[in-house]
């Protein structure tokens, strides 16, 4: 069996072998191609390499080391930051992965006015630039927090509460996008069918139409909280006082020059979003 | 024995957003344990009568009561009757055990029970031991019977079946047909039954509603539908039919003859309220027309052309017979004898003698 199976090929006339010419067009996009690589991923690279070498000094490769992942974990400074992070990540992917799902469905399933209107001003927040964004939510804090002292004797501060706020109102948009994706192929006969063996609405939503968007869901959700895990711009401009994240940890220590532990700490935070991303895409392949 | 209503439709019309009737003033009534057929070309609006005794769709205007009770605006899940799709709309995350169980889950019918169905429908539909397959790893056949078992397991009055063999290959189809028709006597539920394939309703059906432009052209047996069709649709497009345009210039008794072109007599099949020098079609299948040639004896009552085209097609030879510079009919012989060896030949070019018994030539008016 064998024999016949590995020989019978080789017997078999091959096809004559495209031979690879050295035109000048292939010759530019293979040259773009290692060019674009090497822009992208270089800097990352060196930045690992990196946050293992036994010196201070950032040029001079000296041996390796876990030293500065180990001074990271001790570092309280460190650890509150990434404790802050995890919170706002978690509530906030919570949050918009609920309000996200609901609003692809109801862009889905429902004709109501204005939903073209609704449906820009929802994307909006992919396309505007970030810094906008983060202007205007300081801006809407600050008159609300205003109002509110004013007239109910308030007084609300910046801090978790407003980045988590914050954080929401920009990544539920990136689940609305995941999920309605799903959507637009999914098989509504489906729904159809669990009603017709007796399941009402509620059921089917929740027996049928819940676990097959699940792999969107869940998509989202992994892209929410990638996003809020590394958010810079606009959790600086509405953090306040006391409230740190990692991100934002890492910048204040770099203004006072690029030390290991910087290094560490991003190549930590590199590491949990491309697992996350990866997830992220895994699941969205998913049938 | 008397029979109930088990589904029926009064004057049921369907018109949607677009102004598109797709339904026109349907009125059926379908009997218990019956197998009924909506037959008709896409479009004719067979599978929206069918979701609207389903309950996706609300019909515009009419009624629908099943077992009596009117529907009115009942959602699909109150409703006593379980769908077959044409995609079958299996859950895809979901195991075969899993899709067949849905309908008694939802009930909340308790768990040892429900085992002991599931068992019987899925070797009912001869799929035991596919319990735990996901519907992906199953065959198209397959597919289709455990969505039948999805259906059977909540025992309803009614089965509704929406093209459930479309996808499958020819020769699986056939074996579905009779192990449908098969099953339906088994469990005795009315099975309505919605397909573009007359052969797959003139096998299986108890009863056949032929539809067109979303009207009901006839309701009968495949015998009555075959051989009595009422209108030129019907004779059209169940079986083949020729048809021959002319005036009726006899009648006598239960026979009339009709002048095609003002010079062939055609003899044919009266009917009530016929009257001479009317306008009308003679409709007359292929296969019901006998064919000699031209020397032999007694010639009374039969029709003179000229053969113009011979196809062998295995069983049987078409001739195509001219009988006026207007007028040809096909002629279906059965190739009982064996062709090579056979003296009786009629050859390209001759001239034939046609004759059927006049009953089976329908007068169809115009």
């Amino acid at each position: 069996m064998s024999t016949t199976a590995t020989t019978a090929p080789r017997t078999a006339p091959l096809a004559p072998r495209r031979r690879r010419r050295l035109k000048p067009g292939w010759l530019v996009l293979n040259t773009n191609v290692v060019l674009t690589f090497l822009f992208l991923y270089a800097p990352i690279l060196i930045l690992v390499i990196f946050s293992f070498n036994a010196s201070r000094q950032q040029a001079v490769w000296v041996g390796f080391t876990i030293e500065w992942y180990e001074q990271m974990m001790r570092d309280e400074r460190v650890i509150a930051a990434a404790k802050n992070s995890l919170i706002i990540a978690l509530v906030s992917t919570a949050v918009s992965t609920v309000i996200g799902t609901l609003t692809a469905l109801a862009l889905d399933r429902f004709r109501f006015r204005a939903k073209t209107a609704f449906e820009g001003a929802m994307y909006l927040p992919i396309i505007v630039p970030e810094i906008v964004m983060a202007i205007s939510l300081l801006v809407f804090f600050n008159t609300t927090f205003t109002l509110l002292d004013r007239w109910l004797g308030l007084t609300l501060k910046f801090g978790l509460g407003t980045i988590t706020i914050a954080h929401i109102a920009f990544s539920f948009p990136f689940v609305a996008v995941v999920v309605r994706a799903r959507l637009a192929d999914f098989d509504r006969t489906l729904e159809q069918a669990a009603q017709d063996l007796g399941a009402n609405e509620w059921q089917t939503f929740r027996y049928v139409t819940l676990p097959l968007l699940m792999p969107g869901i869940l998509a989202g959700a992994l892209l929410a909280f990638t996003l809020s895990i590394d958010d810079f711009v606009i959790t600086f401009f509405n953090a306040g006082i006391g409230a740190t994240t990692l991100p934002l940890e890492i910048y204040g220590r770099i203004r006072r020059g690029i030390t290991p532990e910087v290094n560490a700490l991003s190549a930590v935070l590199l590491l949990a979003s491309i697992a996350l991303v990866l997830g992220s895409v895994l699941l969205q392949r998913r049938r | 024995m008397s029979r109930t209503a088990d589904v029926e439709l009064r004057n049921v019309s369907k018109v949607f957003d677009n102004s598109v009737v797709a339904v026109d003033n349907v009125s059926l009534e379908i009997e218990q344990g019956e197998f009924f057929s909506l037959l008709g070309p896409s479009g004719c609006g067979k599978t929206t009568t069918l979701r609207m005794i389903a309950g996706f769709e609300m019909p515009t205007s009419g009624e629908i009561s099943i077992e009596g009770r009117p529907m009115g605006e009942t959602p699909p899940f109150r409703r006593n009757v379980n769908t077959v799709f044409q995609n079958y709309a299996l859950f895809p995350h979901m195991t075969v055990a899993e899709n067949v169980a849905f309908g008694l889950r939802m009930k909340r019918i308790p768990r040892d029970e429900i085992a002991r169905r599931v068992r019987e429908a899925l070797q009912l539909v001869r799929l035991g031991g596919f319990e735990d397959r996901y519907p992906r790893q199953l065959s198209g056949g397959q597919q289709q019977r455990v969505a039948l078992a999805r259906a059977l397991i909540n025992r309803p009055r009614v089965l509704l079946l929406d093209e459930p063999l479309g996808a499958l290959d020819l020769k699986l189809r056939k074996e579905m047909q009779l192990e449908l028709k098969h099953l339906q006597m088994t469990v005795g539920i009315t099975f309505i039954y919605v397909t573009h394939d007359q052969e797959e309703a003139l096998t299986m059906s108890d009863r056949i509603a032929v539809m067109n432009a979303g009207r009901v052209l006839q309701v009968g047996t495949p015998l009555e539908i075959y051989e009595r069709p009422s209108s030129r649709f019907v004779a059209d497009f169940i079986g083949e039919s020729n048809f021959l345009d002319g005036r009726v210039v006899d009648l006598n008794g239960q026979r009339a003859t009709v002048v095609v072109d003002d010079r062939v007599p055609v003899p044919a099949r009266a009917q009530d309220g016929l009257a001479i020098g009317e306008q009308v079609t003679v409709a007359i299948r292929p296969e019901k027309i006998r064919l000699r040639s031209l020397g032999t004896e007694g010639a009374d009552g039969c029709v003179r052309g000229r053969v113009e085209e011979i196809v062998y097609i295995g069983t049987d030879t078409y001739y195509l017979v001219r009988l006026t510079d207007r007028c040809t009919v096909r002629v279906r012989v059965q190739n009982s004898q064996n062709r090579l060896d056979s003296s009786e030949t009629i050859g390209h070019g001759e001239e034939v003698l046609l004759s059927w018994l006049p009953e089976t030539a329908m007068v169809l008016k115009t």
